[in-house]
């Protein structure tokens, strides 16, 4: 099951790359991806079987990507008119932030998310506490709400 | 009117490339740089990506270009997950070699 799925998602990706759809090259895919796949199936997922969580989690993953879009603009604009105004009022500090996500993946995932957002980098986790520098007390707050790891952990099945 | 789209798109995103380069002038410390610089690029390189990728499909809805659409965007992908992980491992080390943050009380310490 696994084997098929790994070479599914590699054979997508050789037609997308190569763009040539006649019978030597798709053939030509089909062997290649037929070695990696044999070769290195299990790189890409450490698990030993599929649940039907998991298709859930990328199913959310993905809705949860236009949100995130959404809060990157938000924050950008608010970044852009702190850069551009004359009197610059920014009042960067470190902040800690107590995560209560358990899972490497929802870690993975909301850190990256923080740092994607304008105005907040994650430099630090240390036993769940995130290390976070913000730009300014509204960013800062707007982290300590919590909303958007409410939203990671639902993605990823935490809640 | 994909091209008036895309042209929007453009001015879009250099104008947040624009507030990141400024951002960049004018912070006061090490870390205040990073959020200027790290993070205007994503959303100017997502817009003007993704000017480019409409752009690209102004001649017609073919397969072939549709494809090469498919793989600008890919572009956007891999900087969404390479910006911000360069920008947290930048950062880091800055905070392992003891940068020491600018604050509004204490100015530069």
């Amino acid at each position: 099951m696994r084997y098929i799925v790994v070479f599914l998602i590699l054979f997508a990706h050789w037609v997308i790359w190569s763009g040539m759809l006649d019978a030597f090259h798709l053939s030509l895919g089909v062997i290649s991806c037929g070695i990696v796949t044999a070769m290195s199936h299990d790189f890409l997922f450490r698990r030993d079987k599929f649940l039907p969580q998991h298709i859930t989690e990328v199913f959310r993953f993905i809705f949860y990507i236009p949100w995130l879009m959404y809060q990157i603009f938000l924050s950008n604009i608010h970044v852009a008119k702190i850069v551009l105004s004359p009197d610059m009022p920014i009042d960067p500090k470190f902040v800690w932030y107590k995560s209560k996500l358990k899972k490497d993946i929802s870690h993975a995932a909301y850190s990256n998310s923080i740092t994607l957002t304008p105005g907040t980098i994650t430099t630090d986790i240390v036993d769940g506490q995130y290390y976070v520098h913000c730009l300014d007390q509204k960013v800062a707050d707007d982290l300590l709400t919590g909303d958007m790891e409410k939203k990671v952990a639902h993605v990823f099945l935490e809640d | 009117m994909i091209t008036v789209l895309s042209i929007l798109l453009f001015l879009a995103g250099v104008f947040f490339f624009f507030t990141a380069t400024v951002g960049l002038l004018r912070m006061p410390d090490f870390y205040c740089r990073m959020q200027a610089t790290g993070k205007g690029d994503t959303l100017g390189a997502f817009l003007t990506i993704t000017g480019l990728a409409l752009y690209n499909l102004n001649h017609g809805f073919t397969l072939a270009a549709v494809l090469v659409s498919l793989k600008i965007m890919f572009i956007v992908v891999f900087i969404f997950v390479a910006n911000p992980t360069a920008t947290h491992a930048i950062a880091k080390a800055g905070m392992d070699c003891g940068v020491e943050p600018w604050t509004k009380e204490g100015g530069n310490t």
